[in-house]
């Protein structure tokens, strides 16, 4: 009985705390009157807002966010990749400095930068370019991908690795296949992680990327928020810009938090 | 042993190779823009007015920081607002694993539920949060205020500071949660069954045997907490920006892009937070070499 009503208390805990996700997922459905009066549960579903939200600009800084965001995830995969295997599998000498390096760099404020970063894109005409948050986002989640990447490779026995050596595979052989095979899924974790902190960043967005190419984040602040209490048609657009990243976290959720902690602890 | 072997293993350039376009691209993207800032923090650097010439003047924006009463406000904040979140958020994200370390009906649902939060975009959840919870006339809070007989608060006006620390919190306890939970599910069955064994009681077993094991684990959680929740800009552009809410990067912004232009003063102050952050940095840092170096000797 005691464990029925433990477990009874964390559903419903849960069911709490992931309602405002679900609330506003409700309200895109109503009209912008049943959103706008009292909280109601149960009403005439319309896709009347999701319609608007399509025949808005959205769609236009949907892709732009996703081609900044899968071009910095490409290429923080590309240099965090190697990166990691120097640390973890043929470890540098001094590979802990490094690694420290790569995550010192996350503790200096964001916001110390954005200063020269901004005149230097001025200078470069790289403002409200899709290039300049490719490059910051790189920046961004490099350590993060580094970071994870050199627990997942941990993770690999080095006896794998020696037996194949010893059997005359070439070094291309040895990490195409024993060593991907293995990391495969924290690549795609990673990958993952670097995908969902780029979609949703906004601070380099709008010091930088307001004008052309805006991404999802700008738009819905600019777009709906600043135009009044459209609850319905804000519901509707969150729902649009949150959806493809809950989808991959809910996925990706247990590999994720490994490759986090992993890294520290065993 | 063959010659090119030798070079191999030895801690030649072909080891470090595959690090260096990683290590090269961090170094001048995020290590350039601080020499700019140290050289731009000791000029009179004014960029809305032309006409004022742009001066090496020394140490002068540090001096004026110091009788700078908002830029202590913003720090102050900056603290507060971290420190609150990030405990309130390891202190639900406890309860939260400890509830979900059990087995019961649904329990992989259950965990999905809670981490959905952490995976909306800020500027989403803020807005959500303002709008849909917090607000006086469409707000869900406020509502069942009304319906108890109280009058409305416009939460976000009054309560600037709480509105987005709830908020934070709301977004930050799935990610502790996952972290402790990692952590209670590595702890060794046979400790715990000693335990019961010995006549130890839940709760003596839970302060002596599972918090200090799930010591790392709350250090880790710590320390990401604080690098990513002393950086908010999002939640409080979008909740409330008032002289309570203000931290040092919204402060930064809005002395230097965010209107003022006053580039030499600003680079001061994000200077006086790259000092800070060192500081914060080397005790993290230290944190992070014990978890590190207990990795190893395991």
């Amino acid at each position: 009985m005691k464990k029925f009503l433990l477990s009874l208390s964390t559903w419903v805990l849960a069911i709490l705390f992931f309602f405002p996700v679900f609330w506003m997922f409700l309200n895109s459905f109503k009209t912008d009157f049943d959103a706008s009066t009292d909280p109601k549960l149960f009403f005439s579903p319309t896709l009347e807002q999701f319609r608007e939200v399509i025949d808005s600009k959205f769609w236009e800084a949907f892709a732009s966010s996703f081609f900044i965001v899968i071009v910095s995830t490409i290429i923080v995969m590309l240099l965090a990749v190697p990166a990691a295997y120097a640390l973890s599998i043929k470890p540098i000498p001094k590979w802990r400095d490094m690694l420290f390096f790569f995550i010192s760099t996350k503790f200096l404020p964001i916001v110390a930068g954005i200063l020269p970063i901004y005149i230097l894109a001025d200078a470069l005409s790289l403002l409200n370019s899709r290039t300049v948050l490719i490059i910051l986002y790189t920046a961004m989640n490099l350590p993060l991908a580094v970071w994870m990447l050199n627990s997942f490779f941990r993770e690999v026995p080095k006896e794998l690795i020696e037996a194949a050596r010893i059997d005359g595979a070439s070094i291309r052989s040895q990490i195409t296949s024993v060593i991907l095979p293995i990391v495969a899924p924290g690549l795609a974790a990673t990958a993952l992680l670097c995908f969902i902190f780029a979609w949703n960043e906004f601070f380099f967005a709008l010091q930088l990327n307001v004008n052309d190419y805006q991404t999802v984040p700008i738009w819905v602040k600019g777009a709906v928020d600043e135009r009044g209490n459209f609850i319905a048609e804000l519901s509707a657009a969150s729902t649009l810009a949150t959806m493809p990243v809950i989808i991959a976290g809910w996925f990706a959720q247990k590999k994720m938090i490994r490759g986090l902690s992993m890294g520290a602890i065993k | 042993m063959k010659f090119k072997e030798k070079w191999l293993s030895s801690d030649g350039w072909y080891r470090r190779g595959p690090i260096l376009p990683a290590f090269i691209f961090l170094l001048v993207v995020t290590q350039i823009p601080f020499l700019f800032s140290i050289y731009y923090s000791l000029t009179s650097w004014k960029a809305n007015q032309v006409r004022i010439p742009r001066e090496f003047i020394g140490i002068q924006n540090y001096i004026d920081l110091f009788d700078d009463r908002f830029f202590k406000s913003a720090a102050w904040i900056s603290i507060t607002m971290t420190v609150s979140a990030v405990l309130l958020s390891i202190l639900l994200g406890i309860i939260f694993a400890l509830l979900l370390d059990r087995k019961f009906f649904g329990q992989g649902i259950v965990r999905t539920l809670i981490i959905t939060p952490f995976l909306v975009m800020p500027v989403v959840a803020a807005l959500v949060w303002k709008n849909q919870f917090l607000g006086a006339n469409f707000g869900i809070l406020n509502w069942l205020l009304e319906l108890f007989g109280f009058d409305t608060i416009e939460f976000a006006s009054k309560q600037p500071f709480w509105s987005i620390v709830a908020v934070l919190v709301w977004q930050w306890t799935p990610f502790m949660m996952l972290i402790i939970l990692a952590g209670l599910q590595s702890q060794s069955d046979s400790v715990l069954e000693a335990a019961k064994v010995d006549g130890a009681n839940k709760r003596s077993t839970f302060f002596q045997i599972t918090l200090p094991h799930l010591r790392p684990y709350l250090e880790l959680g710590v320390l990401l907490g604080v690098i990513y929740l002393s950086q908010v800009f999002d939640h409080i552009s979008v909740i409330r920006v008032s002289s309570k809410s203000k931290n040092v990067p919204y402060y930064v912004f809005e002395r230097s892009i965010g209107g003022g232009w006053e580039f030499g003063q600003a680079s001061a102050y994000s200077i006086v937070v790259v000092i800070a952050s060192i500081i914060i940095a080397t005790f993290g840092l230290r944190v992070l070499s014990g978890l590190i170096a207990d990795n190893e000797g395991a």
